[in-house]
C-alpha cells in the first residue's frame, strides 16, 4: 500500500491528540472539584464534547491512512445510527415497513458508494432525485393513504438530513482544488473545528452571560449573547486557521461565519424536530450512545453549503 | 458462548435500552409478563436481563413457531431453554401437554418465567385483553413475584408477517411487581395486570 500522507495533517493530529489529552485531564480534574453552579454545567457539556472529539480524532487518523474507503464507511455508519434515532422518534406506520427497509439498507450504502467512487453527478442527485421518486412509489403500492404525505415526507427528510447532508463532510475530501491537491482532509478539519468551537462557545456564553432568549419557543436556553459570542469567536478561530486552508484570511473569515451561522440554524432545526416529538434530547430516550442526532445538527446544515461554495468558487 | 452471541445480536438489531423503574434485577423467582408484538419479544426480555439472572429464566414460547426448523429448535431448547407450549385446544386435555402444567412444573424446578398473557402477537397500538393463563398461574404459584414488562417498538422493528427487520431502537422496561389480592376475581386481576403494563408505557 502506498501511503500519501499530508505532512501538515500529521502535525495537526499530533497537536490534536495532545490538546485533547490535556483537555481531558483538566475537565476530569475539574469535574470532581466543581459540583455546583454554572461552571459545573459547562464542564459537563465540555466533557461530553471532548468524548466526541476523541472519536473524531480517531476518524481523522483512519482517514489519513486510507482516505476514501475509511471515511465512506465511517460516515455511512454515522448516518445509519443517526437515521436509526430519527426513525425511532418519527411516526411510522406498519405499512411503511418495506419502504423503510429500502431507506435503511439500500439507499444509504448506495449513496456512500457513489461517494467512494467519486461519481459526483450521481452522489449529488441520488437521494434528492432517485430516492425521492422511488420511495413514495414503493410506498404507494401498499395502498395505505392514511397520512400519506406526512409519512413519505418524514422518510425523505430523514434521508436528506441523516444521510445526504451528513455525507457532504466526507465529500470534502473529494474536492480537487488546484494547488491544494491531496490536502483536502484539512478542509474537513477546518469545518469540524469551526463548527465545534461555535457549538461549545455558544453553550458557554449562554450559560455565563446569556440574558435575552433568541428562540424562546424552540430552544429556551439559546440566547442572543451566546449566539453572538459563539459566532464571533468561532469566526476568529476559523480566520486564524486560514494557514491550513487554500483560502485567504478574508475568505476564511467568510466561510467560518457561514459555517457558524448555518450550524446555528441546523441545531435549531433539530431542536424543533425533537420538540415536535416531545423529546428534549435524544439521549434521554436512547440511552447508551448519547444521542447522535444531538451532535450532527450543525454539521448537517454547514457541510453541504461549505462544500458547494468551495466547489463553485475554487474549482474551475 | 452462543447465548452471548445471541444477546449481542439482539442488542445490535433492536438497539435495546433497558430500564428498571419498578424493581431491581434480582435472583428472586419471578414471572415476567409482557405485551407481545413480535417473535423476538422473549429474546429481547431474556437479553435485557443481567447474565447471572438470565441463566435461570425460561421464556414460554409457542411450539408451532419455536419448535420448528433446526436453528430455531436448537436455540429455543439448548440455548434459551424455552418452555415450549402447544397452542391448539387438544393440548388442554392432555395432562403432560397442558401449558399451565408445563409452566408450573418449570416454576417448581425453581426457574423464573417470561410469559405473554395476550396469547398472540398484536399490532402494538394497544394491549389486548389477557388470557386467563396468568390468573391460573398466580393462583397455583403465588410465591413468585409477577413483574410487568413493557416492550416498546418491537412491533416496528419486526412486525407480524414480515420477513426482515428494520433497525429502529427498542426498549424494555420493568415495572412494579403485582400480587393477587384476596378474593380477587379473575376478570379484575387480569385487568389490573394489563393496566400495570399500560401504566409503564404512560410513564415513559
Amino acid at each position: 500500500m502506498k501511503l500519501k500522507v499530508d505532512p501538515h495533517m500529521i502535525e495537526i493530529v499530533i497537536l490534536m491528540f495532545s490538546c485533547l489529552a490535556i483537555a481531558s485531564t483538566i475537565t476530569s480534574f475539574l469535574k470532581k472539584r466543581v459540583k455546583e453552579g454554572k461552571w459545573s454545567l459547562i464542564i459537563k457539556n465540555l466533557n461530553m464534547h471532548i468524548k466526541s472529539w476523541w472519536f473524531m480524532c480517531v476518524i481523522f487518523i483512519l482517514m489519513l491512512i486510507s482516505k476514501r474507503i475509511c471515511s465512506s464507511l465511517l460516515f455511512l455508519l454515522l448516518s445509519f445510527m443517526a437515521l436509526r434515532e430519527y426513525m425511532t422518534i418519527s411516526i411510522t406506520k406498519r405499512t411503511d415497513h418495506r419502504t423503510l427497509f429500502w431507506a435503511f439498507f439500500v439507499i444509504p450504502p448506495l449513496h456512500y458508494y457513489y461517494l467512494y467512487t467519486s461519481w459526483y453527478g450521481m452522489f449529488s442527485i441520488f437521494i434528492p432525485v432517485y430516492a425521492f421518486i422511488f420511495l413514495p412509489a414503493r410506498n404507494v403500492i401498499t395502498g395505505d393513504c392514511d397520512r400519506f404525505l406526512e409519512r413519505n415526507s418524514e422518510i425523505q427528510w430523514g434521508l436528506m438530513l441523516c444521510v445526504y447532508c451528513v455525507s457532504y463532510a466526507p465529500a470534502l475530501l473529494t474536492l480537487k482544488i488546484p494547488g491544494y491537491e491531496g490536502q483536502s482532509t484539512k478542509l474537513l478539519f477546518f469545518i469540524a473545528c469551526v463548527s465545534q468551537t461555535s457549538d461549545v462557545l455558544q453553550y458557554v456564553f449562554d450559560t455565563l452571560i446569556g440574558k435575552h432568549q433568541i428562540a424562546r419557543k424552540v430552544s429556551p436556553n439559546k440566547t442572543i449573547e451566546g449566539f453572538l459570542g459563539g459566532v464571533i469567536c468561532a469566526t476568529l478561530v476559523g480566520t486564524l486557521m486560514s494557514g491550513i486552508t487554500p483560502f485567504s484570511m478574508l475568505q476564511s473569515a467568510g466561510f467560518s461565519f457561514l459555517i457558524t451561522l448555518s450550524g446555528f440554524f441546523g441545531n435549531l432545526t433539530f431542536a424543533a424536530i425533537k420538540r415536535d416529538r416531545g423529546i428534549k434530547d435524544s439521549g434521554s430516550i436512547i440511552q447508551g450512545h448519547g444521542g447522535i442526532l444531538d451532535r450532527i445538527g450543525s454539521l448537517c446544515f454547514s457541510a453541504p453549503l461549505f462544500f458547494h461554495l468551495v466547489r463553485h468558487f475554487f474549482i474551475q | 458462548m452462543i447465548g452471548y452471541i445471541l444477546c449481542f445480536f439482539t442488542k445490535l438489531v433492536c438497539g435495546l435500552t433497558t430500564r428498571w423503574i419498578g424493581c431491581e434485577p434480582s435472583q428472586k423467582q419471578r414471572v415476567y409478563f409482557a405485551n407481545h408484538t413480535s417473535h423476538l419479544d422473549f429474546l429481547v426480555i431474556w437479553t435485557s436481563l443481567p447474565r447471572e439472572i438470565r441463566k435461570n429464566v425460561r421464556p414460554v414460547a409457542a411450539k408451532d413457531y419455536w419448535g420448528k426448523g433446526i436453528l430455531r429448535k436448537y436455540l429455543s431448547s439448548k440455548i434459551i431453554k424455552a418452555v415450549l407450549i402447544d397452542r391448539d385446544k387438544t393440548a388442554l386435555k392432555d395432562k403432560d401437554k397442558n401449558p399451565l402444567n408445563k409452566m408450573v412444573r418449570a416454576l417448581e424446578e425453581n426457574s423464573s418465567l417470561i410469559i405473554f398473557p395476550e396469547g398472540t402477537r398484536c399490532n402494538g397500538d394497544k394491549i389486548n385483553n389477557f388470557k386467563s393463563g396468568l390468573y391460573h398461574l398466580i393462583k397455583k404459584y403465588p410465591q413468585a413475584e409477577f413483574v410487568p414488562v413493557y416492550i416498546e417498538n418491537l412491533n416496528r422493528i419486526f412486525p407480524k408477517g414480515e420477513f426482515y427487520f428494520i433497525p429502529i431502537l427498542g426498549s424494555v422496561t420493568f415495572g412494579t411487581p403485582i400480587y393477587l389480592k384476596e378474593d380477587e376475581l379473575k376478570k379484575d386481576f387480569l385487568n389490573r395486570a394489563r393496566q400495570s403494563i399500560e401504566e409503564i408505557s404512560q410513564q415513559l
